[in-house]
């Protein structure tokens, strides 16, 4: 097995601490979590950080609570835990989706949603369910936390607004009457990157379309937010016709690259095909908590 | 669902019983090669190209050298004064062992690192500077062979182009044009078998142990023919054959990855001999995808052909591409393998093919992965070519067959392409397969669905396989004939020790092997210890792989123990004061003819042949039985299977629903083991026909170089196995059994693929996908864009 | 640096590199050559062990993250005496062949039972499904799960 290169390490036993150690040992430091990311890149040798800086103690930032009308998700938060978890199932179903087909059931127990969303691998899942639920990002620094959106926070590939010196502490999303949302996933092989994935998320009041959010993993260099197809949902009323042409919206305005996954055009096509799955499932499940 | 619960109790013999290896692997004791410690050892690391084709300006190994933990150095430089540079092939080419004047494939091996533990040994391997000039490389291997397609192998003198092995040939052209003219139907169909590769679970590696003082090579490496490496060691290095001894110990998966010589071998010997300590080189997973023995890449061109209701005649002509150095593992007169058995199972008119290979930049090899020597391809081929001329008939796949089968009164059954199938029922096994599947229903469903839309596809794969090579006057490797042997010794307490050239990597010989000698004599397989994996305590032979250890050395074993029988029976004919004639054998004793009262167990022959009493004049004490099997021919293990797919049409994703199959190896010794080999083989057919491809970009860089991108099917993608079991013996073999190892990993891709285009025939008008089926691949071709791999 | 960690209920303490992975030092450091490797990218599952009663990948964590942990291996399971039912399983439903991949998948199904004490054969894959098997075709792997899940004694679940 390939190894990583010689590291220093550190154990932060507060998120002060792991803040005061990033500042302390500079840009060649890391933070590591979950390490499902970092671990993997270091044995390849695509990231040779010098510091390690385990945040894995801080157990403050490890819970799914909620608090001022919103869930709010601790960033050490494993896997795992958004799997199981009740409060988010009842409320966000699309994290469950989303994470029966992340990675396998041992990564899992130790990758984190502060992991995933700070890798900001443009395949990866939790970012789309983050955007599409219209989630903010809480991040710690040594003057202090700032929010940011999440539509803010995924910059470019494996580039997020989480600055030197700085960690990401929460993602908070807002709850609102008459949610549902669901995820869709296509890959070549259990565990597998997606080929294509959508979240996709509606507020339905009175029958309408209050709110949308449709957010697209694998086919951008980023997380794409597909604002057209959430334009064109508000204020309708749920139906096969109008997921068809937001899908088709969804299609045109993400950049997916052709690589061994697959072609452009099944890429774009399957934007269209998962946006269509989830915003169907997402309105049914709406419509049952209406109900 | 049903279990399959081996016996409560130990079968004297064949059948269902529990596997005495077992006992260490679950609780974690078995001895892999990388468990292993001796005192005082070294780890190497290979220092790999990144270019598929270019020249080494120099190698500059001073910063590595200077590295603290850091012991040697090894090049080509080094190696050269040894003679050792440069090493045979089992196909008679040569390989480099570490590259001196040129780079021929990403991930060849370049240099040699020496180190105190395996991180160190890792660190300094950027340290080794290598200047590189990048050529450009051959990649496709239709166009190696263009007149300006660069030279790879400018190391040969009389090499000016890239031709590995010229045009080999085997059936009648000319017969074949003749009927094909004269046909109602004729499918004609460009086709790969993609580059693959076995991927067993452990990779390869190696501990050597040269001690400076006696000379003795003691060899720890996890290979599939440990007397046959002894052997190329003994005639590369030129080290005395009897100081040198290979041990195997336990094995990981070897599925033909751990059959070749691998350079890694040669220097970590040379690393033991110039450091005068242990060197153990474990490869990375990496380099076991990048550079160990690939499979198939055969590049078919077939056509198959009709005549009232029947096949009557196959042709296939095949570029095969065997990377920078044809290392292929097969027997020597067949440069092909055994690819011409693709007349299949059907009484052909006519039958021709052609096989050329080629040199590309691209790892070394060919023939690996459960072949059967090249078998595979030939079934691949063949299958598909039927699937998709029942297609165009409009005919039931399974009818097609049916009308066009060798019948079992036709056995033993010369092929046109010169092989003599021994026995088989083909009607009866593929009406088995009809049973379990519940064809006629699933056809009904079939029709329901795709009338609300649905893609459902029942696919068939009917093979005849060929293994267990094989006779001398036939075959040989590196001119070693394949016979197998064993060893049998009885105690005095009737407890044995059978001594076998078969090598296990999971097939289960410690038990099988004692459940054959189990059957002959009458001794509980409990009282039966099997010894392998030790060159300097077992007989030679060559070894596991091509489904040979049941044909060949299950036969040794056989013979060795029916010859202890007739020894025993002239110690009971002393002992019972009668004549050996008048003697009568059931199961565990010898009993004198119309006197059953009167007979004498094998515990009480074993403990009179080693007793104080005097035996028979002329019998020597001891109860030994020892054989060399040279087979007489090989065997003909068949099978049916059907294979249920359903499409998504939005996504083009495959879920395989059902896999029914139904196989006939002859007589099972040992029905769990058996049908645990079909089941595996199974799940690499699901791999190999939806997700497992080697792929290069134009530059020669491998695109699947880890197990992020070379994807092995999990348990989610594979279905509750349905197995049946029809059973021809083989006539010609001790026991009647004729291996069926690689059964499953030939027959079952073609029914994959068979499933998908069955599926998407009607609605798209798909009658071809090359694997690996995955949802892209699938998604294209149902837009009519169906496209090789890379 | 130093590191103890607590692997099969004892607390071992060694002297090693930062980078040390968990799989290397329970192989190297403390001979637990149980737990196998086979890949470089965090895929086959052959290196999982359980840390605090959940399988995780011990080629993916860094010895010195396991530090304050409990750690537990193939070796922990079953007895001198004995084998634990999962152990049995795989013996009597013939779920290993090389067993390369054994020790791992061995782990996850003790922590599966021991959550789950009667899982559906979905169940079953699903949790083994971060981890390969080259040998079995799986069907036998999931027998066995299934065979400890009806001999380990426990009440049978609602399912």
């Amino acid at each position: 097995m390939q190894t990583p290169g010689p590291i220093e390490y550190e154990r932060a036993t507060s998120v002060e601490h792991a803040i005061a150690l990033l500042e302390q040992h500079g840009p060649d430091s890391r933070v590591i979590a979950g390490g499902h990311s970092l671990l993997p890149m270091m044995k390849l040798r695509l990231a040779n950080p010098e510091c390690l800086i385990d945040i894995n103690d801080l157990k403050e930032l490890s819970y799914i609570r909620e608090a001022d009308g919103q869930v709010r998700i601790g960033a050490l938060t494993r896997h795992r835990e958004l799997l199981d978890s009740e409060l988010l199932a009842r409320n966000f179903p699309v994290f469950a989706d989303a994470e029966r087909v992340i990675a396998d059931p041992p990564v899992r127990n130790r990758g984190t949603i502060g992991g995933s969303l700070a890798q900001a691998d443009p395949a990866e899942d939790l970012s789309a369910v983050c955007s599409a639920l219209k989630a903010e990002a809480v991040i710690a620094g040594s003057s202090g936390e700032r929010v940011v959106a999440m539509e803010d926070f995924h910059a470019g590939p494996y580039t997020t607004a989480i600055g030197d010196g700085e960690i990401l502490t929460e993602i908070r999303t807002p709850i609102r009457s008459g949610a549902g949302s669901a995820h869709e996933k296509v890959e070549r092989r259990a565990g597998d990157w997606a080929i294509a994935a959508v979240s996709a998320a509606v507020w339905i009041d009175g029958g309408t379309i209050a709110d949308a959010g449709l957010a697209l993993a694998a086919v951008g260099l980023t997380t794409v937010h597909a604002t057209r197809s959430e334009e064109l949902l508000r204020g309708e009323q749920p139906s096969e016709q109008l997921f068809s042409e937001a899908g088709k919206l969804a299609s045109e305005d993400c950049s997916p690259t052709a690589d061994g996954r697959g072609s452009v055009d099944y890429k774009r096509h399957l934007a269209g095909e998962l946006s269509k799955r989830a915003l169907t499932c997402a309105a049914e499940r709406a419509q049952l908590q209406e109900a | 669902m049903a279990t399959t619960t081996a016996a409560a109790h130990t079968p004297m013999g064949h059948g269902r019983m529990k596997r005495k290896e077992d006992a260490r692997f679950i609780r974690g004791e078995g001895k892999y090669l990388d468990d292993i410690k001796l005192p005082g050892m070294l780890h190497g690391a290979i220092l790999r190209s990144p270019y598929a084709h270019a020249r080494i300006v120099s190698i500059d190994t001073s910063k590595a050298l200077a590295h603290p933990k850091v012991h040697r150095v090894i090049t080509a430089k080094d190696l050269e004064t040894l003679g050792l540079a440069w090493m045979p092939t089992i196909s008679y080419d040569s390989q480099a062992v570490l590259a001196g004047d040129k780079v021929r494939f990403q991930g060849q091996e370049v240099a040699f690192v020496i180190a105190e533990d395996r991180y160190s040994a890792r660190d300094a391997l950027p340290l080794i500077d290598v200047e590189y000039e990048p050529l450009p490389a051959v990649v496709n291997a239709r166009k190696a062979l263009d007149p300006d397609a660069p030279l790879i192998r400018d190391d040969k003198p009389d090499q000016t182009d890239n031709l590995a092995s010229p045009l080999w040939e085997a059936g009648d052209a000319e017969e074949c044009e003749r009927v094909f003219a004269d046909a109602d139907t004729v499918v004609e169909r460009d086709m790969i078998y993609p580059r693959c590769h076995p991927a067993p679970l452990e990779t390869c590696g190696m501990i050597a142990d040269m001690d400076p003082e006696t000379g003795q090579l003691d060899i720890y490496n996890g290979n599939q023919a440990p007397n046959l490496h002894r052997t190329v060691y003994a005639q590369v290095a030129g080290l005395p054959e009897h100081m040198i001894r290979v041990m195997t110990n336990d094995i990981g998966g070897g599925f033909g990855n751990k059959v070749p010589v691998y350079p890694g071998y040669v220097c970590t010997i040379v690393g033991s001999i110039v450091t005068g300590k242990p060197v153990k080189w474990v490869e990375d997973r990496s380099e076991n995808l990048m550079s160990t023995g690939f499979a198939r890449d055969y590049l078919m061109h077939g056509r198959i052909c009709a005549k009232d209701g029947r096949i009557t005649g196959i042709q296939v002509d095949v570029i095969a591409d065997h990377g920078a150095f044809d290392s292929t593992a097969q027997p020597s007169k067949f440069p092909a393998g055994f690819f011409h058995v693709f007349a299949g199972s059907y009484d052909l008119e006519a039958a021709h093919c052609s096989v050329k290979a080629v040199y590309t930049n691209k790892a070394p090899g060919g023939v690996a992965y459960r072949c059967s020597f090249r078998v595979t391809e030939a079934i691949y081929v063949t299958e598909r070519l039927v699937g998709e001329l029942a297609l165009k008939m409009g005919a039931d796949p399974v009818e097609l067959r049916m009308n066009s089968f060798i019948q079992p009164e036709q056995f033993p059954y010369e092929n046109k392409t010169g092989w003599t199938y021994d026995s088989g029922n083909y009607p009866e096994t593929m009406r088995e397969a009809m049973r379990i599947a519940g064809y006629e229903e699933l056809r009904k469903e079939q029709t329901e669905r795709r009338a609300s839309g649905e893609l459902m596809g029942i696919g068939v794969s009917f093979f005849t396989e060929v293994v267990g090579a094989g006779p001398k006057k036939h075959m040989d490797i590196l001119g070693q004939g394949m016979a197998d042997a064993a060893d049998l010794r009885v105690h005095a307490s009737g407890a044995a020790v059978l001594s076998i050239s078969a090598q296990t990597q999971g097939q289960g010989h410690e038990t099988t092997f004692a459940q054959i000698v189990g059957e002959e004599l009458g001794i509980s397989p409990d009282k039966i210890k099997v010894r392998h994996g030790d060159t300097d305590r077992t007989p030679f032979g060559l070894g596991t792989y091509g489904s040979r250890s049941t044909p060949v050395s299950g036969a040794s074993a056989a013979v060795a123990a029916r010859r202890v029988r007739d020894k025993a029976r002239l110690i009971a004919a002393g002992m019972l004061e009668t004549s050996p004639e008048d003697l009568v054998w059931e199961k565990g004793r010898w009993y004198v003819r119309g006197d059953p009262e009167k007979g004498a167990t094998i515990d009480e022959i074993a403990e009179a042949a080693y007793g104080e009493a005097p035996l028979p004049e002329g019998l020597e004490g001891g109860l030994d039985g020892q054989c060399v099997y040279d087979p007489p021919n090989l065997t003909y293990p068949c099978g049916a299977y059907i294979c249920v797919v359903d499409v998504d049409p939005g996504t083009a994703e495959i879920k395989v629903r059902r896999f029914i199959a139904v196989d006939d190896c002859g007589v099972r010794i040992n029905p769990m083991v058996v049908e645990g080999q079909i089941m595996g083989g199974l799940a690499e057919g699901v791999g190999i026909a939806l997700m497992e491809l080697i792929s290069f970009d134009e530059q020669g860089n491998c695109l699947n170089g880890s197990m992020m991108d070379y994807l092995i099917p999990t348990a989610l993608e594979c279905p509750d196995w349905e197995l049946g079991a029809t059973e021809t013996p083989c006539p010609h073999h001790p026991i009647g059994a004729k291996g069926v190892g690689e059964s499953a990993t030939n027959g079952s891709p073609p029914a994959i693929v068979n499933a998908v285009c069955d599926a998407l025939y009607e609605t798209h008008r798909v009658a071809h996908i090359d694997m690996p089926l995955n949802p892209a691949r699938v998604w294209e071709a149902m837009r009519g864009r169906a496209e090789p791999p890379q | 640096m130093e590191v103890t960690v607590t692997v099969n209920g004892e607390q071992a303490t060694r002297d090693i590199e930062p980078a040390m992975l968990l799989v290397h030092f329970l192989r190297e450091e403390l001979d637990l050559t149980g737990t196998h490797w086979g890949c470089d990218t965090s895929n086959c599952g052959a290196c999982v062990v359980q840390m605090d009663g959940r399988p995780v990948k011990s080629c993916t964590v860094l010895a010195a993250m396991a530090q304050g942990h409990e750690i537990r291996t193939i070796e922990s399971i079953g007895s001198d005496g004995g084998l634990d039912p999962v152990q049995e399983g795989f013996r009597e439903e013939h779920g290993l062949q090389c067993g390369f991949c054994t020790p791992g998948m061995i782990m996850t199904a003790r922590a599966l039972l021991d959550e789950n004490p009667d899982p559906s054969e979905e169940e079953i894959r699903t949790a083994i499904s971060g981890q390969i098997c080259r040998c079995t075709g799986y069907a036998n792997i999931v027998r066995a799960v299934r065979w400890a899940a009806e001999h380990q004694g426990a009440k049978a679940g609602g399912r």
